[in-house]
């Protein structure tokens, strides 16, 4: 892979208001069609990085320090699909409404664009005749829809903020392996944040664990997980619960 | 081995929906049946049909040998506590901890008055929670000890089936590890019997002796634990299964785009 950076992290320091340090001096790097994890703990300050990036940091938190350089497209996965959708639209519209803002082409041309992107995810057929309201749709169904208006932007970067936490283990599977294809097939970067280490080792080629807005240890996937010399890191390592191997049967996964 | 659960042929009809379908299963005493399923599969609904949260359409409960009818008495409510997932909804946040132990042990008379301080401290070093902790608010507390609080307060009258509903789903992996190791601990002090729900299969492997596994309202497969996790019988839980994501072994290279 060559490596050319797209984006790039430098110190980055989140206050709130009261100067109640939230992320210290976050730094790493994204090389094109990579994919970076943030790791760690709830509180440990992986989505605010993560809505740093974007530029849409929740009300009462600033930017203190640090500068984020990238000058590529940018889109964004949510954790829960159902909040990110609005229930009051149906999601072919709003998916359309999306390509025409962000494509600049005519309704007609948008609704065309739409109905493919909503079909390379896999879903349903019927979409095409009926449209439908997000509460129409199952849990996994909404969040391809999210990834279709993500993917609408037509982003080098794709910024995921805990895909699946909200989903049944065996649509986690469908999501990460329906990201994973279009990621070899459309060739976006993303950063993932994941509180689960076994989904991030499947996704991610470099990791970045985080605790307490800090990155502790950074480095790649594998070297990291078997490796680590952070103890918040083996700590980590050491808290994910085992489920054994299947009996005759190879690992399916990943 | 003693019966200490028996459910048959249970069902719960929402409206037009089935949320339990002919459910039977069996729970051994000093044993923890693991329960599992994806959402919507009824796991919850079955745990509050049991506890008497809501009253089945159909089928028998029995506990120890006594059924258990849609009123019950104090003795029977009783027997089964619950844990739920969330903490902060299940526990008073206007009531000290003094008083969230007390109220149970008080009303089932578990202890006499003058003897609820002794206990609620004992309880509390039962769950590696401070003395000190006893006046003061849930929101004085992390999560995981908040947890704690609401497993000592099940455990306050000595119930003889404990049923824990996703109780460790809210908290962060390493925390989940601490409240999972207390339960173990717990299990073998006290020869708990316990029906513990959860979606994630790492903590049910953790935990159980037997597993259920729900869908869609139905009981898809019940094995004891080492069948089901090396050998699965149904085809749904097979897929469950394969589906759980595993940390990479030594040999395999790791992330799909290197």
């Amino acid at each position: 892979m060559s490596y050319n950076i797209i984006l790039e992290v430098e110190d980055l320091s989140l206050e709130t208001k009261q100067h109640h340090r939230l992320v210290n001096r976050v730094s790493f790097a994204l090389g094109k069609g990579e994919t970076i994890g943030l790791v760690g703990e709830s509180g440990s300050g992986k989505s605010l990085t993560l809505r740093a990036i974007l530029g849409l940091l929740p009300r009462g938190v600033e930017k203190v320090d640090g500068t984020i350089k990238s000058d590529e497209r940018t889109a964004m996965v949510f954790q829960d699909p159902r909040g990110a959708l609005d229930p009051l639209c149906p999601v072919v519209k709003q998916l359309s409404e999306v390509v025409r803002f962000r494509q600049q082409v005519s309704k007609k041309a948008a609704r065309e664009i739409a109905l493919e992107l909503l079909e390379r995810l896999g879903l349903p057929d019927s979409l095409k005749t009926a449209d439908r309201y997000p509460s129409q749709l199952s849990g996994g169904q909404c969040q391809r829809v999210v990834i279709a208006i993500a993917l609408a932007c037509k982003p080098s970067i794709l910024l995921c903020d805990e895909p699946t936490t909200a989903l049944d283990v065996t649509v986690q599977k469908q999501i990460i392996e329906t990201i994973s294809a279009l990621q070899k097939e459309l060739g976006f970067a993303m950063v993932f944040v994941t509180h689960n280490l076994a989904v991030a080792a499947a996704m991610c080629s470099k990791l970045c664990v985080m605790k307490n807005g800090e990155i502790v240890e950074q480095g790649d996937t594998l070297d990291l997980l078997q490796n680590p010399q952070d103890p918040y890191t083996q700590m980590l390592i050491n808290s994910v619960l085992p489920v054994p191997e299947l009996e005759g049967s190879e690992r399916i996964w990943n | 081995m003693e019966l200490a659960l028996q459910v048959k042929n249970v069902s719960v009809h929402y409206g037009g929906f089935t949320a339990l379908d002919d459910i039977s299963l069996d729970l051994q005493q000093h044993k923890v049946l693991g329960l599992v399923g994806e959402s919507g599969s009824g796991k919850s609904t079955l745990a509050r049909v049991i506890a008497g949260l809501i009253t089945p359409d159909g089928g028998e409960i029995t506990l120890n040998s006594q059924p258990l009818l849609k009123k019950r008495s104090r003795a029977q409510r009783k027997q089964i506590q619950m844990i739920f997932q969330n903490p902060d909804a299940s526990l008073n946040p206007k009531h000290s901890v003094r008083q969230i132990l007390s109220e149970a042990l008080l009303f089932h008379r578990i202890v006499d008055r003058a003897q609820v301080e002794k206990r609620c401290k004992e309880l509390l070093a039962k769950v590696h929670i401070e003395e000190s902790g006893l006046d003061r608010f849930p929101h004085e507390f992390s999560g995981g000890q908040r947890q704690r609080i609401a497993i000592a307060r099940a455990l306050s009258v000595e119930p003889s089936l404990l049923i824990a509903d996703e109780p460790t789903s809210a908290l962060d992996v390493s925390v989940q590890r601490s409240v999972l190791e207390l339960f173990g601990k717990l299990k073998e002090e006290l020869n708990l019997t316990m029906l513990f729900i959860s979606h994630d299969l790492g903590v049910i492997h953790e935990i159980s002796d037997t597993v259920a596994v729900m869908r869609q309202g139905r009981l898809v497969e019940l094995n004891p634990k080492d069948r089901f996790f090396a050998n699965p019988e149904s085809e749904y839980s097979l897929e469950l299964l394969s589906a759980v994501p595993r940390m990479p072994k030594p040999s395999t290279p790791g992330g799909l785009t290197t």
